[in-house]
């Protein structure tokens, strides 16, 4: 009876109205990072559009990724609306665990979205989550320590003059270090900045067989180059820094260079968040031997579960939170530093470039990222910062605890490198790879 | 006889249940090969599993590891908790107040005990333990880089440590106050009171502690989980991680199953032990 | 004499006082700013702000959660004591040759490792629709109290002479109304004791109520995973949040200190 009733006033009112009568509560999992407190904040826009109700789930990073993992696998539709990255979008996409996106009405304009941003979160051309901001990593520098130390960062830095000015600027009785770098354990963490840097000296995960190459030269090279600048130039306990301890330490000051997201830009830009808004300059994540795949390729999307039964409430609520509009709304709101970067062309606008003047390198860095060409030498996988299969996750969360063991000191790089390819090794068997 | 009711049955049916579903479906998945992130690895897996991790090196750490912060645990919590009931027990000014004082860290959830050492206490910059070692001119210590295990082991029997407290507090007060009185007149010294009389009167709930202690502390996870995730390197993985890490991390059920199978085992061996103690301790009833 | 005993107190207090820190300072801290929170060196004299205890508040549901935390940790304590009671009656009252083993076997239940059964249960939570239920996180919490509470209730029936219940026997052979009139109001306390230190327990666990829930059931350990390292300075709502979630328990535990003490001996004590 209700839904015949239901369906009378639908017919009557017409499809908007119908939205508001079929007022959805949507649980929605995301992780607990700045941009999503924002949406969490401005959710009552949507709602006071459309009716539906959120439910927020909001966890840090570890618990988010294990919980959206079991409940993907297992199909245990606790969840409407998941936030997810670029590793998991075209995995799950293809295993048929995600609602495919690829008809949304053409208000939203998919072709606003960057190709590059879109392709990350595609598979076989088919988008499976949209994305609420996408970063590359870039150098993060502060250019009045740099005029203090007669140092100009060039356009394209390469490591060793990125060594060269750690030393000029390590200053530790001032509250100085000269570089800050992700060295927590983990995939996401200490091996994303990591991967970019073998890739800079020419390493790669696997060769064209699936063998693991961490025994190679260019990962000795890059890893002694690393321990030795976090151990020599680097905050202490630099082996418990994630990307979040890193941004709180740049903030206040106790950084002069950091190679990390360029999604942190704005908040290094905002003058209540940061006490170096107005001392710090940008420039492209360092080279060595290739600057191919020096600077990452990442995406925090949205998307939906095919456990989901509110498809469709998601769906409104994927359109809302990754639209122009929403991007405008934050702007307006919040402040341009603080748009969601890095999704849209007309993110790039007049307004922003004057709020943002980060906004060009940013864009640019962007621009540049290429999933399917991030080694000097061939390989079998994808992702610039990390291989897009099942088995990375695994391997990166290990290979990242003997790279911390080794800039914690509680190992040697080759001992580290040597136990790395020893696990990636047994991974790749079992999995079945060769 | 007329009360069936009345009875351990449905108890022991109960956990039964409780205890061999799981069991009967983590030996099942111990057998196949299942990861959560690639439906295409399946089929009939044998020993596989038990192989890949018995064969893992991390695997001899993780024994190791659990064994260390067991014994540790358990060592500075006895220790520390005779020595302070002891002095409880001493006639203190405010000692009522200065008990609940005292037991307070056993109702912090170890989720938060472990975020607030980590981060205000341990940090290596701004933690207030760096502070202090400032004030006596001496480098900030990097807690969780240079003494990964010791950290987790101060977190857990900061803990704990009320535990031990209250259990001999409590055991104490039973000690006829003519005993006490007399060793006074005989002249002891709190050394030797402490020794020949307080030690052997508290045997027992002495052996309660160590035995409610192997049960928590055996399956260690929210402290490590929080602050060094298992690092660095292998340093904190003890066998409760080293099976997380394998479901849900690696997300490779049929490996966390595996050591979930293995792990029962160790604890079962525990258990020996557990049971040897007990025997005793009600033996001597 | 005197002097001994003014010694040995400021001795008492300054390890009190070290035991204590960790709480103060998290206290302290949730009344800063951030800024305040993560200055070196660290500032003890500073204007107090309930500002974070609002932030934290507007941003997640803080009643929400802890009204979970406490349905689940109370039914699930009821529920325990309800199937304990009878097997600790059954095993201190009328042991036999495999009651020790049993009771040995009860406690090594809870020896396995959590994680290590997290899919089956999940997959079976999936399919009776428990998952983010307050009944399925007190179905599971019932399960890992259970040995424990058996176990203390055991050891008080134990200490409850024989000839009490002897005497009473004479007088009626009617077991349940022995055990509902002599027995239970001379372990009333007992119960009581047990019952607080699951809550306890229960109130503490992380593990299932994390990897079970999603926002319907989910208690104050949920709460936490939110404020646990996000982006920029945190200190300070941390603490608060941190604040909020244990001060319930702790407030509990304080005022029934007494009564907990005994729950916590297993018996070892008389």
């Amino acid at each position: 009876m209700k839904a015949l009733k239901a369906m009378f006033i639908a017919a009557l009112v017409g499809a908007s109205a119908a939205m508001t009568a079929y007022a959805e509560k949507l649980t929605i999992a995301t992780v607990n990072n700045s941009d999503m407190i924002i949406m969490q904040e401005l959710s009552s826009e949507f709602t006071k559009k459309t009716g539906h109700e959120l439910n927020w789930v909001t966890l840090e990073e570890n618990v988010l990724r294990q919980r959206v993992t079991t409940d993907i696998a297992t199909g245990g539709g606790q969840f409407d609306i998941i936030t997810i990255g670029a590793y998991e979008a075209p995995m799950w996409g293809k295993d048929g665990k995600l609602v495919p996106l690829s008809d949304m009405p053409a208000s939203y304009d998919m072709d606003d979205v960057f190709p590059t941003v879109r392709d990350l979160l595609s598979h076989n051309g088919v988008i499976y989550a949209l994305p609420f901001y996408a970063e590359s990593s870039f150098t993060f520098y502060r250019k009045d320590l740099f005029a203090n130390a007669g140092l100009t960062m060039p356009a394209e830095p390469n490591y060793r003059q990125f060594r060269a000015y750690a030393e000029a600027l390590h200053d530790p009785e001032s509250g100085v270090y000269g570089v800050c770098l992700r060295g927590k354990a983990g995939w996401g963490e200490n091996m994303a900045y990591v991967t970019t840097m073998v890739n800079a000296f020419g390493g790669r995960w696997f060769d064209m067989n699936w063998r693991p190459q961490l025994d190679s030269p260019e990962w000795k090279e890059a890893l002694t180059y690393y321990v030795d600048i976090l151990n020599n130039f680097g905050p202490p306990g630099a082996s418990s820094n994630g990307h979040n301890e890193n941004r709180a330490l740049f903030a206040s000051g106790k950084c002069g260079m950091w190679v990390d997201a360029t999604s942190a830009a704005g908040y290094i830009y905002n003058p209540s968040d940061s006490k170096v808004h107005d001392k710090t300059d940008f420039t492209r994540a360092p080279s060595a031997r290739t600057d191919r795949g020096t600077g990452w390729a990442w995406a925090w999307a949205l998307s939906i579960p095919k456990s989901s039964k509110k498809t469709d409430a998601a769906k409104q609520f994927l359109a809302w939170s990754t639209s122009k509009e929403y991007v405008d709304l934050v702007g307006e709101r919040k402040g341009w530093t603080v748009a969601p970067p890095g999704t849209r062309k007309s993110t790039y606008n007049d307004n922003y470039y004057k709020a943002a003047p980060f906004a060009r390198t940013v864009l640019n860095s962007i621009m540049a990222m290429d999933p399917t060409k991030s080694t000097l030498l061939p390989v079998p996988y994808t992702g610039v910062q990390f291989a897009a299969i099942p088995e990375f996750q695994s391997i990166g969360t290990q290979v990242g605890q003997f790279v911390a063991a080794a800039v914690a000191g509680q190992m040697s790089v080759d001992e580290a490198l040597e136990k790395s390819q020893a696990a990636t090794d047994r991974i790749m068997r079992q999995a079945g790879y060769y | 006889m007329k009360l069936r009711v009345l009875s351990d049955y449905p108890a022991i049916v109960v956990l039964f249940i409780w205890m061999l579903g799981p069991l009967i479906a983590t030996i099942y998945y111990s057998l196949i090969r299942y990861n959560l992130l690639n439906p295409r690895i399946k089929g009939f897996a044998g020993i596989e599993n038990y192989e890949f991790l018995l064969t893992d090196f991390v695997f001899t750490d993780s024994i190791y590891n659990s064994i260390q912060l067991l014994g540790s645990i358990i060592g500075i919590t006895v220790v520390l908790g005779l020595l302070i009931s002891y002095l409880l027990d001493q006639d203190l000014y405010g000692g009522r107040l200065l008990q609940l004082v005292i037991i307070s860290p056993f109702f912090v959830m170890p989720t938060v005990s472990a975020l607030i050492w980590k981060n205000l206490l341990m940090h290596p910059v701004n933690g207030y333990f760096t502070y202090l070692l400032g004030l006596f001119g001496l480098p900030p210590i990097d807690w969780f880089a240079d003494i990964p295990l010791g950290s987790i082991i101060i977190i857990v029997s900061w803990n704990w440590l009320p535990f031990a407290v209250l259990v001999f507090i409590t055991a104490q007060q039973s000690m006829s106050l003519e005993i006490k009185e007399a060793s006074k007149m005989d002249g002891a010294g709190h050394l030797a009171f402490f020794f020949q009389i307080y030690l052997p009167h508290l045997g027992k709930a002495i052996g309660a502690v160590v035995m409610i202690q192997m049960i928590f502390h055996l399956n260690i996870f929210a402290e490590i989980f929080t602050t060094t995730t298992g690092g660095p390197g292998t340093q904190t993985t003890n066998l409760a991680f080293l099976v997380y890490r394998k479901a849900l991390l690696d997300f490779d059920i049929g490996g966390a199953s595996a050591g979930g199978i293995i792990s029962i085992v160790f604890a079962n061996i525990v258990a020996i032990f557990l049971l040897r103690m007990i025997a005793k301790n009600m033996n001597s009833d | 004499m005197k002097s001994n005993r003014v010694l040995l107190s400021i001795l008492g207090w300054v390890i009190g006082f070290i035991i204590f820190f960790p709480i103060l300072w998290m206290v302290m801290a949730s009344l800063k700013t951030e800024i305040e929170a993560v200055a070196t060196p660290p500032s003890f004299f500073f204007i107090p702000t309930l500002e974070n205890y609002f932030v934290v508040q507007n941003r997640s549901d803080y009643l929400n959660y802890a009204w979970n935390s406490i349905v689940i940790s109370v039914f699930a304590t009821l529920l325990a004591i309800l199937i304990a009671v009878p097997a600790s009656y059954s095993f201190a009252f009328r042991p036999t040759k495999r009651t020790k083993f049993k009771l040995v076997w009860i406690l090594s239940t809870k020896m396995m490792p959590p994680v290590g059964v997290l899919i089956p249960m999940y997959l079976f939570y999936k399919n009776m629709g428990l998952l983010d239920t307050h009944l399925g996180l007190i179905l599971i919490y019932t399960l890992m109290n259970l040995p424990i509470v058996i176990w203390v209730l055991y050891t008080y029936f134990k200490d409850i002479p024989q000839e009490i219940l002897e005497a009473a026997q004479m007088e009626c052979d009617d077991l349940l109304k022995i055990f509902l009139y002599i027995l239970l109001p001379l372990s009333k306390s007992a119960i009581f004791s047990t019952s607080l230190l699951s809550i306890v327990l229960i109130w503490n666990e992380s593990f299932w109520s994390l990897n079970l829930t999603a926002f319907e059931a989910a208690p104050l350990t949920a709460f936490i995973s939110s404020y646990s390292s996000p982006e920029g300075l945190f200190w300070a709502k941390l603490s608060a949040a941190s604040t909020l979630a244990i001060l319930p328990i702790m407030f509990l535990g304080w005022v029934t200190q007494k009564q907990m003490v005994k729950g916590l001996t297993l018996g070892a004590v008389k």
